[in-house]
C-alpha cells in the first residue's frame, strides 16, 4: 500500500516544522547581531561570544550545570535502570503499584511541587541547600524517564536470547553482563542523555533547591531575561543549541552506523 | 475450416449462462485500453475487459500482475492513466469510491476495529441515511445470510478468521451493490475452511444474482468458483475464457504451466495430414501426432506441445505396432497420494514427465516400481500445441 | 526450585529495593511533608515555618494542625480565580494544541516509511534544547518592538504594532510551542498504527472522507489524542516559565502564585498549601493518565 501526501498533508508539515523552528532560527542568527538591541540588525559580529567567555559568572553557572548534570544523569541511568529491572524482571512483588506509581508521577507532576517538596524534605532533615541538593532533586527527577526509556527496550527484549546464553552454560549473572546489558545498552544511553538534559535545562527544581554557590545556567539565564533581553543569552542559547544538534546528530549517525554493520555481519 | 469450437461445454459451468457468447448482450462493466502506471512502472498495460451482469468473474495472475490494481481502479482508489472504465455504461471517471455502486471486500476485511460487527455491517446503509428500522432489518438479513446472528455485539478482535471474513463479506454486501469486488477472499483461511467458503461465496452469488469481481493467486479457487477466468500477466491479460477453456485449451505455455500441472514437450512442425499436426520432437523418436485443428502453423516452426499429466498413460509393455506419441523412459520418482499416484518418469532426453494414475482400487499393488523401463503415451487431442 | 546461593539473592533483591527506597525517600516523604507543612502556621523564624514535629508529644502535633491555611485559600478571591484561570488556559492550550498537533502527527503519519523517522526526531529534536531559550526566543519575537511586528509592518498588514508579549495570548503560543512535541507524539503513534484500509473500506461504504474522517481517524486514535491530551494540560496547568516571561502581570496561574508565596511572600505553609491544591485538581487527570498508560503498556505485550 502506498500512502500519499495530499497537499494538505505537506502545507501543514511545512508549517508545523516552521512554527518549531523559526523561532530556534531567529534566536541563532541574532546572537551574530552587531547592534545591542536583539531586535533590530545592525550587522554581522561575534562580539557577544567574546563577550560570553569573558562573562565569569555565566561561566561559573555553566560550570555547576554541567557537573550537576553529569553527576546525577550517572546516578538516575544507574537508578532508573535498576527500577526498569525490577518493574519488568520481577512480577507482581510486594507494593508494585505504588512503585509504578511513584515512578509516573514525578514526570507528570508539575515541578513547582517536586521542587517544593524535595526543598521542606532537605530542610527536615537539616540538609544545606546547593550543589548536592540540587543533584539529588535532579537524580530523583530524571530517574523516572530512565525507567521509562529502559523498561520500553527491555519490553521487546527476546527472552529466549537469554535462555540460550544459559542454556550454553552461561550463568545468571554472566548472561546480564555479556547478553542482557550489550543489547540494551542503546536504550541506557538514551536514558543517560535524556536525565542529562533535563538536568542541564532544569530552572524550576534547581530554583527551590539552590544555595549559595550552586547557581545554575538556567537560574542565571531567568534572572538575566527577566531584567531584559541580551545578546550575550543569545550567544549562549546557540552555543547550547549547537551542543545539542552536534550530540543529536551524531547519536542518530552512530546509531544508524552500529545498525548497518550489524545488518552487514547478519549476511 | 475450423470446426466448432471444441470445448464449448467443457468445466463447471452454469450450463445457459453464457452472456459473453451472445454478441447482443451489454457488459456491466467495461475497461477500454485501460493502462495505469506509477511512476516509470506500468502496472496494466493497454487492457480491454467485459464482465457481464450476473458473472462470477475471477482475475488469475501471480502476484505484481496488476489485477489487485485493475480491481482498485474499478473500486475507485486508482485511476486510469489513460483509457476509460464504464458502469452499465457510465463512465467511472472523476466518480469517488464513495460515490460507486461498487463494493469492496478488502484482503484484510478492514473490518473497523472499534464498532461491534452489527455497527460495521450497518456503516455503509448509515451512509446512506436509510430510516433506523430499515438498516437494522437489513443488518438483521445480512447476518442470517452469513450465519453471524448470535455474534451481531462482538468486536472483530473476539472474532475467528472465519468468522471476520463473513463480516467483511456482510458488509459488503449489505449496500445490495451492483458489483461486489472481492481481494483474495480466502486468502486468509486454511484450506479446509477455504473449501467451504469457496462454496458458500457461490451459493450466495447465485441467490443473489449479483456480479462479483475476484482477485486471487489461487488458481483452483479461481476455477472452482469462477463462471470466467481473466488470467493475467505483467499488466495484460492472457485469456479470459471459462474454468475449462482455460485449463483444457491454454493460449500460452505461461497458461499451461500457471493454472495446473503440465508435462511440456519442445519440438518443430513437420507438417499437416489429415486434420493432425505431425511434431518432430527430441523427446521421442517418431514423430507426435496431435489433434488441434485451430492452430494455424507452418512447417518448421517451433512449437511447444502441452499435455496434462491425467491425460498420460504409463505402463511397461511396450504398446502395439500402431501406437502413435510413444515416449519411453524410466521412473525416477514415485509419490503416492492417495487418490492419486504420481511418477517422475525421465526420458531419453533428459527431461523429466510427470504422469499420474488415478488408484481405482485399493488392493492393486502398483506394477510399475522405481528404476522401471516403462513407456508413456497419450492421445492426439489430449494435447495442445501452443506457438512458441 | 533449587535453592540459589545467598549472596546471588541478595544481590537479585536488592534490584527492586534500590530505586524503591531512593524513590521512597526523595519522593513520597518530601510530599508527606508538604502535607504537614500546609497543615502547620508560618514563623518569622528560619526557616520560616514553626516546627510542630516534636514526635515525643503526639496530642501536641494534632493540635498543632489546622486547615487554616486552606482557609486562607478559601477566603482570597486570588487563589480561586488563579485555580479557575490556571485550568482555563491549561484547557483552551490544549484544545490549541490538539488543534495544531493532528495535522502535523497526520501529515508524518501519512508521509513515505522511509521519511518518517527524520520527521519524527525533527520534532524531538527542540526538545532537547533548553525550554527556557525556546520561550526565551519567543520574547523577542513577540515584543512590541519585535520580529513579528516589524515583519507585519513590512508586509503592510498592520500600522500599529500589535501587542501580544505580556498577555494571555503570549501564554497560549508559548504553551502550544513549548508542549508541541508532546502532543504530536502520541497522536502519530497512533496514527502510524492505523491501517490504511479502513479508511478505504469507509470510502467504498459510501462515506465521504471528511465523514471517514470523524468516524474512523478520529476514534481509533482516541488513544493518542487522550495521551496528548493529558501529557499536555497536566503540567500546563502548574506551568510557571511560560506565564512568567511571556504573561503579564494580570495573568494568573496556580504555579506562579506558589513561586511568589514561596519567594516573594516566604510563607512556606501557604506555599504549601497551594501546592496541594495544585495536585487536588490534577488528581483525576492524573489517574486517567495512569489507566492509560497502563492500557496502553498491556496493548504492547
Amino acid at each position: 500500500m502506498t500512502r500519499r501526501l495530499s497537499l494538505f498533508n505537506v502545507t501543514s508539515l511545512v508549517i508545523g516544522f516552521a512554527f518549531l523552528y523559526l523561532p530556534i532560527l531567529l534566536l541563532v542568527v541574532y546572537s551574530f547581531n552587531a547592534s545591542r538591541l536583539v531586535t533590530v540588525w545592525g550587522g554581522f559580529s561575534t562580539q557577544w561570544y567574546g563577550a560570553l567567555f569573558r562573562n565569569e559568572a555565566l561561566m561559573e553557572a555553566a560550570w555547576v550545570t554541567l557537573r550537576i548534570a553529569l553527576l546525577s544523569a550517572s546516578l538516575a541511568t544507574v537508578l532508573g535502570t535498576l527500577a526498569a529491572l525490577a518493574l519488568t524482571r520481577y512480577g507482581r512483588f510486594t507494593g508494585r503499584t505504588l512503585f509504578t506509581g511513584m515512578v509516573y508521577a514525578p514526570m507528570v507532576m508539575p515541578e513547582v511541587i517536586t521542587g517544593l517538596s524535595l526543598l521542606l524534605f532537605f530542610v527536615a532533615i537539616g540538609l544545606d541547600r546547593g550543589f548536592w541538593t540540587i543533584t539529588l532533586a535532579h537524580t530523583t527527577l530524571t530517574m523516572c524517564f530512565v525507567t521509562v526509556v529502559v523498561q520500553s527496550r527491555l519490553m521487546t527484549f527476546d527472552r529466549s536470547l537469554e535462555e540460550a546464553a544459559m542454556d550454553l552454560g552461561a550463568p545468571p549473572l554472566r548472561t546480564f553482563f555479556s547478553v542482557t546489558l550489550p543489547l540494551i545498552a542503546p536504550s541506557i544511553v538514551a536514558g543517560f542523555l535524556l536525565a542529562f538534559t533535563l538536568s542541564l535545562d532544569d530552572l524550576v527544581i534547581a530554583s527551590f533547591n539552590t544555595g549559595p554557590g550552586a547557581t545554575t545556567l538556567p537560574i542565571r539565564i531567568y534572572s538575566q531575561v527577566r531584567l531584559g533581553l541580551s545578546p550575550e543569552i543569545n550567544a549562549a542559547s546557540t552555543i547550547l543549541i549547537g551542543i545539542v544538534t552536534l550530540g543529536v546528530v551524531s547519536a542518530t549517525v552512530l546509531s544508524k552506523r552500529s545498525l548497518l554493520r550489524s545488518q552487514r555481519n547478519a549476511h | 475450416m475450423p470446426r466448432p469450437p471444441k470445448f464449448a461445454s467443457v468445466g463447471a459451468v452454469r450450463r445457459s449462462f453464457a452472456p459473453w457468447a451472445d454478441p447482443d448482450a451489454k457488459p456491466l462493466i467495461r475497461f477500454e485500453n485501460v493502462t495505469k502506471r506509477f511512476g516509470d512502472a506500468i502496472a496494466v498495460n493497454d487492457l480491454s475487459l467485459d464482465v457481464f451482469e450476473g458473472e462470477f468473474f475471477c482475475l488469475l495472475g501471480p502476484s505484481g500482475c496488476g489485477k489487485t490494481t485493475l480491481m482498485r481502479m474499478l473500486a475507485g482508489f486508482e485511476h486510469p492513466s489513460e483509457g476509460r472504465i464504464t458502469l452499465a455504461g457510465q463512465s467511472l471517471a472523476g466518480v469517488p469510491p464513495y460515490r460507486r455502486p461498487v463494493n469492496m471486500m478488502f484482503q484484510s476485511y478492514a473490518l473497523f476495529p472499534h464498532m461491534s460487527v452489527e455497527k460495521n455491517i450497518a456503516f455503509g446503509l448509515k451512509q446512506d441515511g436509510l430510516p433506523k428500522d430499515e438498516i437494522a432489518a437489513r443488518v438483521g438479513e445480512m447476518l442470517r445470510l452469513v450465519q453471524l446472528e448470535r455474534l451481531a455485539k462482538r468486536y472483530s478482535s473476539q472474532l475467528s478468521g472465519g468468522q471476520r471474513q463473513r463480516v467483511a463479506l456482510a458488509r459488503a454486501l449489505a449496500k445490495k451493490p451492483k458489483v461486489l469486488l472481492l481481494d483474495e477472499p480466502l486468502g486468509a483461511l486454511d484450506k479446509k475452511l477455504r473449501e467451504e467458503t469457496q462454496f458458500e461465496l457461490m451459493d450466495i452469488q447465485h441467490e443473489l444474482g449479483m456480479t462479483f469481481v475476484v482477485v486471487t493467486h489461487d488458481q483452483e479457487e479461481a476455477m472452482t468458483m469462477a463462471d470466467r477466468i481473466a488470467v493475467m500477466d505483467h499488466g495484460r491479460i492472457v485469456q479470459v475464457a471459462t474454468p475449462g477453456g482455460i485449463y483444457e485449451q491454454p493460449k500460452t505455455r505461461f497458461i499451461a504451466e500457471f493454472v495446473g500441472d503440465v508435462n511440456i514437450l519442445e519440438g518443430n512442425v513437420l507438417g499437416q495430414e489429415n486434420g493432425l499436426w505431425h511434431v518432430q520432437t527430441p523427446s521421442a523418436e517418431a514423430p507426435l501426432t496431435i489433434d488441434d485443428p485451430d492452430e494455424v502453423l507452418h512447417s518448421g516452426q517451433a512449437v511447444a506441445i502441452a499435455v496434462r499429466p491425467e491425460k498420460m498413460v504409463i505402463q511397461r509393455n511396450p504398446p502395439g505396432p500402431g501406437a502413435v506419441n510413444v515416449l519411453t523412459g524410466e521412473v525416477w520418482d514415485i509419490g503416492y497420494l492417495g487418490d492419486w499416484t504420481v511418477y517422475r518418469v525421465k526420458l531419453a532426453s533428459g527431461a523429466i514427465l510427470r504422469v499420474t494414475l488415478a488408484n481405482r482400487s485399493r488392493f492393486v499393488e502398483s506394477p510399475i516400481d522405481w528404476d522401471d523401463q516403462v513407456y508413456v503415451t497419450f492421445a492426439p487431442d489430449a494435447a495442445v500445441i501452443l506457438a512458441e | 526450585m533449587t535453592r540459589r546461593p545467598f549472596a546471588r539473592r541478595l544481590t537479585d533483591g536488592l534490584v527492586p529495593v534500590i530505586p524503591y527506597l531512593w524513590l521512597g525517600i526523595f519522593f513520597l516523604v518530601p510530599f508527606l511533608i508538604v502535607l504537614k507543612i500546609s497543615l502547620s502556621d508560618p514563623a518569622v523564624a528560619q526557616p520560616p515555618y514553626k516546627p510542630v514535629f516534636e514526635l515525643s508529644d503526639i496530642v501536641s502535633f494534632f493540635q498543632g494542625l489546622d486547615l487554616e491555611n486552606f482557609e486562607v485559600l478559601a477566603g482570597d478571591d486570588l487563589y480561586l480565580s488563579a485555580t479557575l484561570s490556571s485550568v482555563r488556559i491549561a484547557a483552551l492550550s490544549t484544545v490549541l494544541l490538539l488543534l495544531v498537533g493532528f495535522p502535523i502527527a497526520y501529515g508524518i503519519a501519512r508521509a513515505p516509511a522511509r521519511h518518517r523517522p527524520l520527521l519524527v526526531a525533527l520534532v524531538i529534536l527542540p526538545f532537547w534544547t533548553s525550554f527556557l531559550i525556546r520561550i526565551y526566543a519567543w520574547i523577542a519575537i513577540l515584543k512590541p518592538e519585535g520580529l513579528l511586528n516589524q515583519a507585519l509592518t513590512e508586509l503592510g498588514v498592520i500600522t500599529d504594532p500589535v501587542h501580544i508579549l505580556n498577555t494571555e495570548t503570549a501564554v497560549y503560543i508559548g504553551i502550544v510551542y513549548a508542549y508541541l512535541p508532546f502532543m504530536v507524539l502520541p497522536l502519530y503513534a497512533s496514527l502510524e498504527k492505523m491501517d490504511d484500509t479502513l479508511l478505504e473500506a469507509a470510502l467504498d461504504l459510501g462515506s465521504t472522507p471528511w465523514r471517514a474522517f470523524w468516524t474512523i481517524t478520529v476514534p481509533l486514535s482516541m488513544p493518542g489524542i487522550i495521551a496528548g491530551s493529558l501529557l499536555c494540560f497536566i503540567p500546563a496547568v502548574g506551568e510557571f516559565v511560560i506565564p512568567d516571561l511571556l504573561g503579564g502581570s494580570e495573568t494568573l496561574m496556580i504555579g506562579r502564585q506558589l513561586w511568589s508565596e514561596f519567594f516573594s511572600n516566604r510563607d512556606w505553609p501557604l506555599a504549601s498549601a497551594v501546592a496541594i491544591l495544585l495536585l487536588i485538581i490534577l488528581v483525576a487527570p492524573i489517574v486517567v493518565y495512569r489507566d492509560v498508560e497502563a492500557r496502553r503498556v498491556e496493548t504492547q505485550r
